[in-house]
């Protein structure tokens, strides 16, 4: 059935028969076209939110102490309640599901940090090791805060770049020492982060140090985990977990709304990945669509393309031509038009795309990145001419029985 | 050159069961310039259906060429048409978007013959029928009896044994059939048979051989000195 005098004849064909032709090929192109800017739309869309809750799509429950309003075993209410390192270690240890935990200790206000002549004042956060999961903080020299770092209430510091860049200008900070009101502590590591400017400002201190050093005690104002895999429901079941433990332990009522703030962004993570599967889900219906459509305008022009030629079948069939090499001539030539067409619709769609990511602003949050799945582009395409042959075959098939005589005789 | 038996064919359309060719006898000789006469429902088109193997029948031989032709595929059936048979229509049946020259190399392209031999035996019919300067035109550009002279061009030019040709000047004037029952005449005296179904007297009336037939069955067999 392949030949090369074969194919001359579909070319020549497809070349005196340019409307059809057209009309198959503008169908084509068109539904890979709005496929493959329809599933880039969608990726920017979600690219946009993934962006927008970049620092927030964190699983974390974060617990702070806050002051008993309810009377507990004939104490009065009002009382503060203070988390100190033993909570940090009991909700480390006997809470199942913690993935990441670290605590805080806020020093307050901006403190004066210096480097020979440079001064600059800075917020100072001194936590536990893992915080940096917390915060997503990457770091870019060095390396972050470590447990040898508490145990031993070492003088080290991890500087955001904004820090690196006050103090040091453009030379290097690892290893130096800098002055954290009149303190020396060596930097031992540069982060930065995407949550913003401000992030980029502050210095990590261990809290051991800071507890002995800034006169802390035990305290600690925070202690914040992450929850890994858990679901929402299993993050509720850990932070009743972690109420009742504390309750027992600084001797407040389970019932008491004030003694404990607990935040679960678990459920703030939950509703952004259903937000995600959303706008997934809205993607691919509208794509699934799109592609049906193109396959429907696929099979009726095939369907009236074998329909429009039934007579010329005939014909061909009165001088010789097999059932075999009319189905030939017919699917050949809607493979060849519908692949033609189906890669131009991708490189259209591709261009749009492409034109669309240049000029977008930088910072624009609601649409970022519009990209699309090259392999489902092509797997597309691939399912429009499966359509047009299998469309194509019945017609041509029921075409290529009927007895010329019967098709030439049809007006 | 065509040898019927006993041919019998039947129509089933629904419920109804319509015996059209019934026990049909029939020879023509190589050569012989035959035409088949009857009012409509007689059976002419059948027979001409099954002399050019587009229709089975149901019981009876048909031999063409000294082969019989009996439970053919498709396939089978379109080699044979092919190789053995030209066809001329009423309606002329061009391709419309093929020139004259497209569509007379046509039936050679299904007999794989290579392109350019394809074009020069095309030329050379095309040139036989008188029409070789309109070998680029498209047939809607061409006259009524210019586009049958190119369909008996394309008849012609895988060299048949057989030329079965159905009214083929039912859509023609009387001056134009006439021209070309002439050629088609002059093309009979190279050695083709011509089997020509027609309901026009005077184009019967140059033919050497006039079949009638009724009801299925031959009513009539009238042979004629040759013309001239």
């Amino acid at each position: 059935m392949f030949s090369l005098d074969g194919w001359r004849e579909i070319l020549d064909t497809i070349a005196k028969n340019r409307l059809r032709t057209a009309l198959t090929a503008f169908s084509v192109a068109w539904g890979i076209f709005m496929l493959v800017v329809l599933l880039g739309s969608g990726q920017g869309l979600e690219n946009g939110v993934e962006y927008q809750f970049r620092d927030d799509a964190i699983n974390s429950i974060w617990v702070r102490g806050g002051q008993t309003s309810l009377p507990y075993q004939g104490l009065q209410p009002g009382r503060p309640v203070q988390l100190t390192n033993t909570d940090y270690d009991e909700i480390r240890g006997r809470i199942h599901g913690v993935e990441h935990i670290t605590g805080r200790f806020y020093i307050r206000g901006r403190l004066t940090v210096a480097y020979g002549n440079e001064t600059g004042s800075f917020d100072i956060r001194a936590v536990h090791p893992e915080h940096r999961y917390l915060e997503k903080t990457i770091v870019t020299a060095g390396r972050f805060l470590n447990d040898i770092d508490v145990s031993e209430y070492r003088k080290t510091a991890v500087i955001g770049v904004a820090v690196r860049k006050a103090l040091f200008k453009d030379a290097d900070a690892l290893g130096k020492l800098i002055r954290i009101n009149g303190l020396a502590f060596q930097v031992v590591g540069v982060f930065t982060d995407e949550g913003g400017e401000g992030e980029l400002e502050k210095i990590f201190i261990p809290v051991s140090t800071a507890q002995r050093t800034f006169n802390g005690a035990d305290h600690l104002n925070n202690v914040m985990f992450t929850t890994g895999e858990a679901s929402l429901a299993e993050s509720e079941t850990m932070a009743a977990a972690v109420r009742q433990r504390l309750a027992a332990t600084h001797h407040f009522a389970v019932s008491d709304p004030r003694a404990l703030s607990i935040s679960n962004n678990v459920e703030e993570f939950e509703r952004y990945r259903q937000l995600m599967n959303g706008i997934r889900l809205f993607v691919w219906v509208i794509g699934i669509g799109t592609i049906l459509a193109g396959v429907v305008g696929v099979s009726n022009i095939m369907m009236i393309v074998v329909r429009d030629r039934t007579r010329e079948i005939g014909i061909r069939k009165a001088l010789g031509a097999t059932p075999a090499s009319i189905v030939g001539l017919v699917l050949q030539e809607s493979v060849f038009v519908t692949t033609i067409a189906g890669a131009v619709g991708l490189l259209m769609g591709l261009s749009v795309l492409e034109v669309a990511s240049r000029n977008l602003p930088a910072d624009s949050s609601f649409f970022r990145n519009p990209a699309v799945d090259l392999g489902v582009a092509l797997e597309a395409t691939l399912l429009l001419i499966a359509a047009g042959v299998v469309a194509g075959f019945i017609p041509a098939r029921r075409a290529a029985r009927i007895r010329p005589i019967e098709a030439l005789r049809e007006d | 050159m065509i040898d019927v038996r006993g041919l019998n064919k039947t129509y089933t359309i629904g419920r109804n069961r319509l015996h059209v060719l019934k026990g049909l006898d029939l020879h023509i000789g190589k050569g012989e310039f035959t035409t088949v006469m009857g009012s409509s429902g007689s059976g002419k088109s059948t027979l001409m259906n099954v002399l050019g193997l587009m229709d089975a029948y149901d019981s009876g031989d048909y031999v063409l060429d000294g082969t019989l032709m009996k439970g053919l595929g498709e396939a089978r059936a379109a080699h044979y048409r092919s190789r053995l048979l030209g066809f001329v229509f009423q309606s002329f049946n061009l391709i419309a978007f093929k020139t004259a020259v497209e569509n007379v190399a046509l039936p050679l392209y299904y007999q794989k013959v290579p392109r350019r031999e394809r074009d020069r035996l095309a030329r050379e019919a095309l040139d036989r029928v008188g029409l070789l300067d309109w070998a680029a035109h498209l047939p809607a550009e061409l006259s009524g009896g210019q586009q049958q002279r190119v369909a008996i061009a394309r008849a012609l030019v895988s060299k048949p044994k057989v030329i079965l040709a159905d009214e083929p000047t039912g859509a023609l004037d009387s001056a134009t059939s006439n021209e070309l029952m002439k050629l088609l005449r002059d093309i009979n005296r190279t050695g083709v048979t011509f089997f020509i179904v027609t309901h026009e007297h005077d184009i019967a009336a140059l033919a050497d051989r006039v079949i009638h037939l009724r009801d299925g069955r031959i009513d009539g067999d009238e042979r004629r000195p040759p013309h001239v």
